[in-house]
């Protein structure tokens, strides 16, 4: 298991996967931002919370067609699939190899991308913490959905549609995590929940994942 | 008569019974349809805050209902076929959804023509309607993947699995929403642990209206696996001439 956590990181940085790629998108989307809604820095401060975690939803829903897809095309993935390790295994692995080279990464770039939009100063620590605590949730629950369209020619676009509603009880808990911070309010419940499902996805996930993979290798 | 439903994994015996069955039902939907529909908008009388708008509840109410339970009765097929790979039961599913997602923009778009004249607004980020919405996109993407993938015993499989984690997140959404803003929207208009509902002279036209869409659900899931059954056969019937 160790050795396809390192052959996937190092595929992800080498082989010019998605590791640079979605936090460069992360950064557009942030740099976009201010010239949509205006370069205000009262209203920036406002949304900043919400467009960090949507822009890092977004970035880490762009490399999730490629946690099975090449491996499904040059027939790894067979292989892996009949190997000695559970396959359930496997996939938290693919998993968490995607949170480290996506999740990972923008949690840590987030507080410099908060500068950017003004974010509240209360709001650096929380927002690390938020993402650092969400974004597995988001690499675990975009796992399932590229088990799903794994078999499919042009999945991509369906990998959206049908992650994006899967994501939306972590992208409220994690931004009303930060956004409660700012407001000086008590934000314990948020981020119980937030944990919350972020441990229940890691400990379901991985079963209806490694479901979908059997049937998609059938 | 045999009652179990194992007898009608057996597509002949579903297509004989449902046809059999079809004609009573879509003359039970017109019956209680009209009665419900005519009743409630002509023979109640208005609201005394809400005015003529109040009578919005007698397609509202009923399709709000029926976009929750259809997906509750796609969770249950999907899990018979899962379970037991009952053919006609993942077929039902399938021609549930798109009923499932009209009745769910039914509800949106009745809420909204009737949340103008009373919260002053089309849309309001209220829990209700935004879990709503929610649920409108599971609908959406239980469709699509069903006609991405050309098996259909693959793609029944995998929509399957996606319906059961679905209604997971469905109902996290839900709580998610409730947490992350109070809402306009009154509570429940009707419950069953209630002692009073609504009042009477709304109360009986709005039974006559759920128990036809009801029956409207019924009879279009019905035609709709029907249809799907004929085209599975014609699909087979097109390869077997092509091995010929």
């Amino acid at each position: 298991m160790r050795a396809l956590l390192f052959r996937d990181l190092a595929l992800a940085v080498k082989a010019g996967g998605g590791f640079g790629l979605s936090l460069a998108f992360f950064l557009i989307v942030v740099v976009l931002v201010p010239f949509g809604v205006g370069p205000d820095t009262g209203v920036l401060r406002e949304v900043a919370t919400g467009v960090l975690w949507v822009g890092a939803l977004l970035a880490c829903l762009l490399s999730l067609d490629r946690i099975f897809q090449l491996d499904y095309e040059d027939g790894s993935l067979d292989l892996l699939v009949t190997s000695p390790l559970p396959l359930e295994g496997l996939v938290a692995v693919k998993a968490l190899a995607h949170w480290l080279t996506t999740g990972l990464p923008l949690t840590l770039v987030a507080p410099i991308l908060g500068v950017l939009l003004n974010l509240d100063p209360s709001g650096f620590g929380w927002i690390v913490a938020s993402l650092a605590l969400g974004t597995p949730a988001l690499s675990m629950i975009g796992t399932f959905g590229a088990a799903l369209t794994v078999g499919l020619k042009r999945g991509g676009l369906l990998l959206s549609l049908l992650v994006l509603p899967l994501y939306v009880p972590t992208l409220i808990f994690g931004a009303e995590t930060v956004r409660r911070a700012v407001d000086g309010f008590d934000n314990t419940t948020p981020l119980l929940m937030l944990s919350g499902i972020t441990l229940g996805t890691l400990a379901i996930l991985p079963f209806a994942a490694a479901a979908a993979i059997r049937i998609n290798l059938r | 008569m045999p009652m179990s439903i194992w007898e009608y994994a057996n597509p002949k015996k579903f297509m004989q019974t449902s046809s059999a069955v079809l004609p009573w039902v879509a003359g039970l939907t017109v019956i209680c349809l009209v009665v419900g529909l005519v009743w409630g908008f002509f023979f109640t009388p208005d609201d005394f805050r809400q005015g003529s708008t109040v009578k919005i509840i007698y397609v509202h109410v009923p399709s709000a209902m029926m976009a929750i339970n259809v997906w509750v009765m796609m969770l249950v097929t999907s899990l018979i076929w899962i379970i037991r790979r009952h053919h006609v039961s993942v077929l039902a599913a399938k021609a549930a959804a798109p009923i499932g997602a009209t009745m769910t923009v039914i509800a949106l778009f009745t809420g909204a023509i009737w949340g103008q004249p009373m919260w002053g607004t089309w849309w309001e980020w209220d829990p209700r309607l935004t879990s709503f919405l929610i649920l409108f996109l599971f609908y959406l993407g239980y469709i699509a993947l069903w006609s991405a993938i050309e098996n259909s015993d693959t793609a029944a499989d995998l929509t399957s699995i996606l319906c059961l984690v679905g209604s997971v997140f469905a109902v996290l959404s839900r709580y998610a929403a409730q947490f992350w803003n109070q809402g306009l929207h009154q509570g429940a208009t009707l419950s069953l642990d209630k002692e009073e509902n609504i009042s009477d002279v709304f109360y009986y036209p709005l039974l006559f209206c759920l128990a036809g869409f009801v029956l409207l659900f019924v009879t279009l899931l019905l035609i709709r696996t029907r249809t799907e059954i004929r085209s599975r056969r014609l699909k087979a019937l097109r390869l077997r001439e092509r091995m010929a």
